[in-house]
């Protein structure tokens, strides 16, 4: 009884304000523009239920034939997603060892070490990715630092190499922090048992490490690639015009533009592009809670 | 254990990496010049600029209320989900719901803005701090729940049972041994939630009227544009608090966890 | 010495095959093994047995190379280990969680060890195969671990680590992790395939019971040092120490004056005789309750105690009685249950006396 008191209050809220809000976005996709409040074509005369049916009629596909025909779109959807699988990977590079290494200090330091992993996701994303600005920019702090030793300055703020550097930074603790909980887990006999067997510290470093923290490194990943494949604030602040990625593209659609449908037709592409690495993503997460 | 100097090679220049940039930034701060190139010396002056622009200090009080509040909302409606989902019995919709708490975790922040802010024309809401109140307290909710919920998962239920078999109603039960037990992840939710609440731009920017700017909408305007030394001072405040914080709250989780 | 026993520590033309020599082992300040030598000889059984903490896992894990010696030489058939990392030494070693991959099916668990010697797959296979007979797991080659019993885990964990025919088997608790009624299977069936394979094997183990089932000869230890090194029926029988007496089985020791012949345990008691030949002084008379009998009447015997029944503990084959006698210590002694429907006369706080033979016990004087 009391379970059920409990259940409705988050149940509706998530169904008012998640569910529908997404069923209004597809409805929308399938909607004509119009210079209109609101600017899209047609409206749901809610009162009026005689007039439902041909508001469903004027639905149609036809903004999604636009991102087919426009290759701005489709170049950033592809451009997005190598972005994110370059950023995935290279954070995998430099997360792996970083993880490793935690996992392997002495156990009094790991909490330690775990907290100054954590403690930068508290602090404000935004502000994290400014700082990069005052480092890359052309005047900034890392051309003045090569300008002491006698190296030529770098631009590397508004390009591709500056976003690399900031989604990689940001996004790093997502990296880590799954791969550290894999390998914290293992049992340090199973190396032992490994060498017993005739491995050497690095056979056995692949042979069992690796293969028992893929769970880590796919948990990782995808904490990495979902959400930059998405993301606004990176390539806002420091990439450069040529920088195309699908987050920016929509909030330009919808602000600069007022293409609701067209911006809403995005989203939807970008969902169904994301639902394979998500359905993975959950499906993994569920193993791991099942063991 | 010994570490070899490959790994305390990889943690160094791994730290380095994500620490640096942030001792940078409040390093310049204190420069009494507007280049980063020219160290013109220390200086408080921008914090001083920083606390007469009203603009700043109006978003800084939109930001926390918004994030109090929303942080708060989504405690409680976290919680409840959290504890369904551990604890309730099989009911019709539950891999709905489910799908409902996971999918904002992983759903790219342009789509939750854009879905939200339809909702809200389309309905008619009057846009500002009431709408990004909304939209805040929709997605924390899902990360209490999933905070509170590997509590939930790991605490004994033979507690609650012992409860119940000693007379408990089932109220009583979560009132006086659930709850007590699963408060640290209540708490550390709530943090999560009024962090996050205090991060967010894309989906405030989306669903915020007239007259409600949030800290970071206000920062992002400013630095869409380059450095801006205002900005390394508001940085610099806002590291400190989440630093401050942190250090209190570990010191007093070690005090409580020292306690006989 | 009759050829068909077993003893080769007694036979000085043998050599062992694994020599500890004046081994030490420090942990910072703390002395894990404080000056340990012992020989073991190709073809035994031989256990450490102690409480946890004894230093007894240190001293096998030093043998397969997880832990260097602060001091002393470990060798092994006659060559010495110091520089030989794991991965190198003709030893395998079963651990206690078994270490089991998990990742990999039974089949490749087993074979783990022969692939990294790069045999050819045929003959990995044939090993395997003969692997998973001598331990009846054919059926669940191709399971993970983790969709097997406890046993079977524990024997796929024994074939893995006796696959690649290591001159040394090294088990840690090998049977900690199963219930009573397989671990006493168990122990059999280790014994069984420790003679088909002619191994020599060296357990380590808190549990007497099944150090004295499994073993050859046990190696008892405390703190870091060795208290007797023997076989299971002389640990019993001849215990060089209270400490050993106690901790292999069940015993009675009391306290007194030793002249020779005769302990002198309390004012105005007779004293009792004992046949020893150990050094006057203070000691203790260290008596098993089984060679204790208990009557109503006083039995004619070297040694008579009159004492009060305290309490009676049935335990279907024998039962105990805790006798307190003059003095107020309460000795223990056990008679066995052999008939069915045997009026047990002896009841609470019936006075009884405890008789024994002069050779019955034995004077320790540490």
């Amino acid at each position: 009884m009391i379970r059920r008191v409990i259940l409705w209050p988050p149940y509706i809220w998530l169904l008012i304000l998640f569910l529908l809000p997404f069923a209004l976005v597809f409805k929308i996709a399938l909607s004509d523009y119009a210079i209109a409040i609101p600017p899209y074509t047609p409206t749901f005369d809610w009162a009026d239920p005689s007039s439902w049916g041909a508001t469903l009629g004027a639905l149609d596909f036809e903004n999604f034939q636009w991102l087919l025909d426009d290759p701005l779109y489709y170049t950033a959807y592809l451009s997005s997603l190598r972005i994110a699988l370059v950023a995935t990977v290279l954070a995998l590079l430099i997360g792996y060892p970083m993880a490793y290494a935690m996992a392997r200090a002495p156990a009094h330091w790991r909490p330690l070490l775990m907290m100054l992993v954590i403690l930068p996701f508290w602090s404000s994303f935004l502000i994290r990715i400014y700082a990069w600005i005052g480092i890359l920019s052309n005047e900034g702090f890392l051309n003045m630092v090569l300008g002491w030793v006698g190296i030529p300055p770098l631009s590397i703020i508004n390009t591709n190499t500056a976003v690399y550097i900031g989604l990689v930074y940001a996004y790093l603790p997502f990296m880590i922090l799954p791969i550290f909980a894999s390998l914290d887990r293992i049992d340090p006999s199973l190396l032992e048992a490994a060498e017993d067997l005739g491995c050497s510290r690095t056979e056995a470093f692949w042979r069992i490490t690796v293969p028992l923290s893929k769970a880590g490194i796919f948990a990782g990943c995808f904490l990495v690639f979902i959400p930059v494949v998405g993301e606004y604030i990176v390539p806002s602040l420091l990439g450069g015009s040529n920088t195309l990625m699908i987050g920016k593209v929509l909030v330009e659609e919808f602000f600069n533009n007022r293409d609701w449908t067209v911006a809403s037709a995005v989203a939807v592409v970008l969902l169904f592009v994301l639902v394979i690495p998500i359905v993975l993503f959950q499906r993994s997460a569920e193993r791991r809670d099942a063991t | 254990m010994k570490m070899s100097r490959f790994n305390v090679v990889s943690l160094t220049l791994g730290f380095a990496f994500l620490y640096l940039p942030i001792l940078i930034l409040i390093t310049y701060s204190f420069n009494e010049s507007r280049l980063v190139t020219v160290w013109g010396g220390f200086s408080t002056k921008w914090y001083g600029v920083l606390f007469q622009d009203e603009r700043f200090l109006g978003a800084a009080w939109v930001t926390f209320y918004v994030a109090f509040i929303s942080a708060s909302i989504a405690t409680v409606l976290g919680t409840m989900a959290a504890y369904v989902l551990v604890r309730g019995a099989k009911f019709r919709g539950r891999t709905l719901f489910s799908g409902m708490i996971y999918a904002p975790l992983v759903m790219p922040e342009v789509i939750t803005g854009l879905s939200l802010l339809l909702l809200f024309i389309s309905i008619g809401l009057d846009r500002g701090g009431f709408t990004i109140i909304l939209a805040h307290a929709t997605f924390s909710m899902c990360y209490v729940s999933v905070v509170v919920s590997s509590r939930l998962v790991s605490f004994d239920r033979s507690l609650e049972e012992a409860a119940l078999d000693l007379g408990a109603t089932g109220w009583q039960a979560f009132r006086l041994v659930t709850l007590p037990i699963i408060a640290p992840a209540v708490a550390a939710g709530w943090l999560l939630g009024f962090t996050l609440s205090l991060d967010d731009l894309v989906i405030a920017s989306f669903v915020s009227g007239p007259g409600a700017t949030t800290l970071p909408m206000r920062i992002f305007s400013e630095v869409r544009l380059g450095v801006s030394p205002k900005i390394n001072a508001l940085s610099a405040i806002l590291i400190g608090m989440v630093a401050l914080g942190v250090i209190v709250a570990s010191l007093t989780t070690k005090r409580a966890a020292q306690r006989p | 010495m009759t050829d068909d026993v077993f003893a080769p520590w007694n036979d000085p033309g043998q050599s062992p095959l694994i020599r500890y020599a004046n081994v030490t082992k420090k942990f910072g300040e703390f002395t894990a093994i404080d000056n340990v030598s012992i020989d073991i000889f190709p073809g035994e059984f031989f256990a450490l047995l102690g409480p946890s903490g004894c230093g007894k896992t240190t001293l096998m894990r030093m043998l397969a190379g997880f832990e260097t010696p602060t001091s002393g030489i470990i060798s092994l058939g006659g060559q010495d280990m110091g520089n030989v990392p794991p991965n190198k030494r003709p030893v395998n070693m079963m651990f206690q969680s078994y270490a089991l991959f998990p990742h990999m099916n039974v089949w490749d668990n087993i074979a783990f060890g022969l692939r990294r010697d790069g045999l050819p797959k045929d003959q990995v296979a044939a090993r395997v195969e003969e692997m998973l007979r001598l331990v009846q797991l054919q059926k669940f080659a191709k399971r993970k671990p983790d969709a097997i019993s406890g046993g079977q885990r524990q024997r796929v964990a024994l074939a893995r680590s006796l696959a690649k025919a290591p001159k040394v088997l090294l088990l840690d608790e090998p049977l900690g992790a199963l219930d009573k009624k397989l671990r006493q299977e168990t122990q059999f069936e280790l014994v069984d395939i420790q003679e088909k394979t002619g191994t020599t094997f060296m357990i380590v183990t808190h549990d007497q019971e099944e150090a004295m089932t499994v073993s050859t000869r046990i190696a008892v230890m405390d703190e870091g040092i060795i208290k007797q090194i023997d076989t299971p029926a002389s640990l019993y029988e001849a215990p060089n120490s209270r400490y050993v007496a106690d901790f292999i089985g069940d015993v009675n020791l009391i306290e007194g004056d030793w002249r020779g012949d005769t302990l002198h345990w309390a004012e105005g008691q007779t004293p009792l005789a004992v046949q020893s030949d150990a050094p006057v002084g203070k000691a203790w008379l260290a008596l098993r309750p089984e060679k204790i009998a208990i009557s109503k009447d006083q039995a004619k015997a070297d040694n008579a105690i009159p004492g009060q029944v305290i309490d009676i503990a049935y335990l279907g084959n024998l039962s105990t009685y805790v006798v307190e006698i003059p003095g107020g210590q309460k000795i223990r002694a056990q008679a066995t249950n052999a008939r069915r429907l045997s009026r047990r006369d002896i009841t609470w706080n019936d006075t009884v006396w405890l008789s024994w033979t002069s050779t019955a016990g034995l004077v320790l004087s540490e």
